[in-house]
């Protein structure tokens, strides 16, 4: 390991800039002439809009334009899509309902966009904004996400039950004879809590128009520059792809919320070319909560089978998913294909059965948030596991242990099959590190001063390096999700490489870099990573699903050998030697058994001057392309033990310990990827703990400030222990699993299975606030001095 | 219209602004120091905290107006002919940022800690502290660490001191 290859924990590249305040994020750009665009979003959950008087509006000091869904209408631009066809039980397409980027004719949701104002300044847009006279009928909601298929209500034509698929996943009858010769059935009823992801940089949007050369640029908060292209190319049609620029520069963090395409980067684009003029748009929080997509919120009854040793014979879940109110970007596959296929959690488990019911609500869309969908299967997998350890008496490690799998490959009953893993190895290296052996002892020090002590297990999978195109694609998803890269050496022997993936907090600038430094042999300031901008690179997926590592870097490292390659045969030439006798070592191309040898610098120089061999023989210049397509999932595995204390007087839950053991295959940068776990657990305890989006029955948002909706802060949690376990993923080139979603996923069961050991009862749902718990606590037998 | 004048990272400022001007509108929007982020408009996060006359402040909190006459530091100030301040080398070295828009606020915040507090802190201070900015990236386990090990950088660094 050299001191910027990989696996070394190199200081981040892009600090300098976002310590000193230099960082350029979508708010900081502006564009000559700008305008600013403010949104009038409906203040009912669903109602009938009977008319719109924008005549007043008009006429207020500097207001540019007043938009609505019929101006939309009459330019043709289409609705929002989503991108992933699930298909129900019964074989039909799911119910999509249109989805139009301003509301034409009806609103679902509170924060549902109704009318835009473009004005001179923001101050304006919005004074103009109240003078807007909508005249809604307003009809009953629903939020409930266990209801919606009864409710009375009809969120969308399409759907007379609100009910957007009826899915299901593997296999029913093997399920049901498993549970029929099982010897223990434990049961379980769960609800995945409502998150809103809540980056600290609010979305933003700056869209521009070029009438010289009929052009587009957007600046846009996005996770996936590439994909909000086609989107808004191919099925929105704001503008043709190729007349349309992406750039997505420095982005305050995504979690998910940045991968979708929104209503008012849509709008964005299309106004600027109807007022000739660019027009920016910055969501204030309050608009965060109420129109970024939402995450989780399952409704869940699941059901584990063990026989007479505590093996577990077979699983059956079946979840209501609130999707909100209308379909998001890949809001259909969260619940379903990211979701069933890890309900096997780390654990031999031959049967296993899945239902799913999507359903429309009132309420915020609801689509990918940091783990999106796995975090929902773990807290099914491990809530049950923990139950079922605690029924049968036994230890829930050991528990645990009995039934993990430990061969590989391993095929699930639920599509996946695990490449490699050593789950044991995470488990023993997490109780020692834990100090599980003393707990006990630390029970009962908490009991003498009337606290109760718990502690939690979460020994979690995921599926990561989202994924085979052609795989996807069979399970309906509209795209492939390969990645791509291009690596330029210029002639002074500095390297830049384009990458499809983006960063928005990752590092991927210094992370990158090292893969560079560690196969070229130089120095990373030698590096530049380009990304985020569709003019510049080629095209991308992105980043989500913790793929950047295992697909982008792939799609680099397969770049790297093809400049590799090429470098070869330029230094035959120069070296005059044959291109079998050129090796590449240590960042010099050398001819073997000789001591001559050419720097990489050296190399590139002559690629470019090409004076050493004839353009015949070899194209000069040194540049090469790859896309990367994935052959597996990558399945990040570990354990995670939390330990808490609670005040019963009180209610208030302390996380005294928090041990992480993940095994992320190879690790490129070992401080980024500590990181990387750090924020996931906060994101976790967060769910587990304290957040929660609540909607009141008649669909407004009671939680829709950082006043109301409890983050976590520095005080609410604890430092971290974290350990890495390795084994080398065999699915991909750099044998890298992703840890991107790791902590969000394994934290929530952690923390709730520490507090119902501590209370003695599994009666307390997420978030698990002190008033929750307080009055959970009362049920509780409180043990003596003696115990 | 209004007219302000103000010192900003050492600078002499006069402008005439809209009186409804907050002062982080004045920072971004008038002087383009665009280091000075927003993530909420209730005073929660503390993505916008500067100093002013040295002490931290929320700049969404603060009107432009209610500046004059005052001497406003951002995170575009703190750094001296070059050098990262103590606390910037600390956020870097120990990981505490990961996208970064958090970040200048944390950081004008953690100096403020320490010119409360002193140099030597422990992590339950630094934890209490903290309870008006917000990060949403890292867990704050590593801003915890920076601002411990920035903290005592700053009592090494006297001429970087004096210069806030």
């Amino acid at each position: 390991m050299t001191a910027t290859g990989i696996g070394a924990p190199v200081r981040r590249k892009e600090d300098q800039r976002f310590v000193t305040g230099q960082g350029r994020y979508v708010d900081d750009f502006n564009r000559p002439g700008q305008s600013y665009a403010y949104f009038l979003r409906s203040p009912h959950a669903h109602a009938v809009i009977r008319s719109i008087d924008t005549g007043p509006a008009r006429t207020m000091p500097g207001v540019v334009a007043v938009l609505t869904g019929d101006d939309l209408a009459a330019d043709k631009i289409g609705g929002l899509i989503c991108g992933w066809m699930i298909h129900s039980k019964d074989g039909s397409p799911m119910k999509a309902g249109p989805h139009p980027a301003l509301a034409q004719g009806k609103v679902r949701y509170v924060g549902d966009h109704v009318a835009v104002v473009i004005a001179e300044s923001l101050a304006q847009a919005k004074d103009a904004a109240e003078a807007i006279t909508v005249d809604y009928e307003v009809l009953p909601a629903v939020v409930d996400t266990a209801q919606a298929s009864k409710a009375p209500v009809q969120v969308h034509d399409i759907s007379p039950d609100n009910t957007v698929f009826n899915w299901h996943l593997g296999n029913k009858d093997e399920t049901e004879a498993a549970f029929a010769r099982a010897k223990h059935v434990t049961k379980i009823d769960l609800v995945n809590n409502r998150l809103i992801p809540n980056a600290i940089e609010p979305r933003a949007a700056v869209g521009e128009y070029d009438p010289g050369t009929d052009s587009y640029t957007l600046y846009t908060t996005s996770q996936n520059p590439h994909v909000a292209r086609l989107v808004l190319s191919a099925f929105i049609g704001v503008a043709p792809e190729h007349k349309l620029r992406v750039i997505a520069p420095d982005v305050g963090g995504g979690f998910g919320s940045k991968i979708f395409i929104y209503a008012e980067e849509t709008i964005c684009v299309w106004a600027a070319k109807k007022v000739k003029r660019p027009v920016k748009w910055t969501a204030d929080r309050t608009e965060a909560f109420l129109s970024d997509a939402h995450g989780r919120d399952h409704v869940t009854h699941a059901e584990m089978a063990t026989d007479e040793s505590g093996k577990i014979l077979g699983l059956r879940v079946h979840t209501t998913a609130n999707l909100g109110a209308y379909l998001s970007t890949f809001a259909s596959s969260i619940p379903t294909y990211l979701y069933a296929p890890l309900l096997s959690g780390q654990y031999d488990i031959p049967a296993i059965y899945c239902e799913v019911d999507g359903v429309y609500t009132n309420t915020a869309p609801v689509d990918a948030y940091r783990g999106a969908g796995r975090p929902e299967a773990t807290f099914v997998v491990e809530r049950l596991v923990e139950k079922t350890a605690r029924e049968l008496g036994q230890d829930s490690a050991a528990f645990r242990r009995k039934n993990f799998v430990t061969h590989f490959p391993h095929q699930t009953p639920v599509i996946m099959a695990y490449d490699t893993g050593d789950y044991a190895a995470s488990l023993d290296k997490a109780l020692e590190l834990a100090d599980y052996k003393n707990f006990q002892q630390r029970k009962q020090e908490s009991a003498r001063r009337g606290k109760l002590r718990g502690i939690g297990f979460s020994s979690y999978i995921e599926a990561c390096g989202i994924a085979p195109s052609q795989a996807v694609g069979s399970l309906g998803a509209g795209v492939g999700l390969w990645e791509s890269a291009e690596v330029r050496v210029n002639p002074t022997g500095s390297v830049e490489v384009l990458t499809g993936s983006h960063s928005h907090g990752q590092g991927h600038e210094t992370t990158f870099a090292q893969l560079v430094s560690d196969r070229l042999g130089i120095s990373i300031d030698q590096v530049s990573i380009v990304h985020g901008d569709t003019d510049k690179v080629q095209f991308g997926m992105g980043t989500y699903g913790s793929r950047s590592g295992a697909v982008g870097m792939s799609a680099i490292a397969k770049a790297l050998d093809k400049v590799i390659a090429k470098g070869k045969k330029v230094a035959a030439h120069v070296l005059e030697a044959s291109e079998g006798d050129i090796e590449f070592k240590d960042g010099k191309f050398g001819v073997a058994g000789t001591d001559r040898t050419l720097g990489f610098g050296e190399v590139a120089l002559q690629a470019y001057i090409a004076h050493k061999f004839s353009g015949q023989d070899l194209e000069p210049g040194l540049k090469e392309g790859a896309f990367y397509d994935p052959t597996n999932f990558t399945f990040p595995a570990g354990v995670h033990i939390c330990e808490v204390e609670i005040d019963p007087g009180t209610g208030v839950t302390k996380i005294e310990r928090w041990t992480a053991v993940d095994d992320f295959g190879v690790i490129i940068n070992p401080m980024i990827v500590e990181g990387q776990v750090h924020g996931g657990i906060a994101q976790g305890v967060g769910q587990a703990l304290l957040e929660g989006a609540v909607y009141d029955q008649s669909g407004q948002l009671i939680t829709a400030s950082f006043n109301d909706y409890c983050m976590p802060r520095a005080i609410d949690l604890p430092s971290f222990q974290v350990g890495m376990t390795v084994t080398p993923c065999p699915s991909n080139p750099l044998g890298i699993k992703g840890c991107g979603e790791a902590g969000a996923i394994a934290a929530p069961p952690a923390v709730i299975n520490a507090i119902t050991d501590a209370l003695g009862h599994e009666d307390i749902a997420m978030p698990a606030t002190p008033q929750a718990v307080w009055r959970a606590a009362q049920k509780t037998r409180m043990p003596t001095a003696a115990e | 219209m209004t007219t302000v004048s103000l010192t900003v990272n050492g600078q002499s400022v006069t402008s005439d602004v809209d009186p409804r001007t907050l002062l982080v509108q004045f920072l971004r929007e008038n002087l383009r120091l665009t280091g000075t982020h927003v993530g909420c408009d209730t005073s929660q996060c503390g993505a916008c905290i500067v100093h002013l006359n040295g002490q931290a402040v929320k700049a969404c909190t603060v009107l432009a107006v209610q500046a004059h006459a005052s001497a406003i530091t951002t995170i575009e100030g703190i750094a001296q002919g070059g050098e990262l301040h103590p606390m910037q080398a600390a956020f870097r070295e120990h990981h505490g940022l990961q996208c970064g828009y958090c970040t200048p606020g944390m950081i004008m915040s953690a100096i403020d800690i320490v010119s409360r507090k002193g140099n030597a802190l422990d992590e339950q201070t630094i934890r209490a502290e903290l309870e008006g900015n917000l990060c949403r990236c890292t867990g704050y386990h590593n801003i915890v660490k920076a601002i411990a090990a920035g903290a005592q950088a700053m009592a090494q660094a006297p001429l970087q001191q004096a210069a806030e």
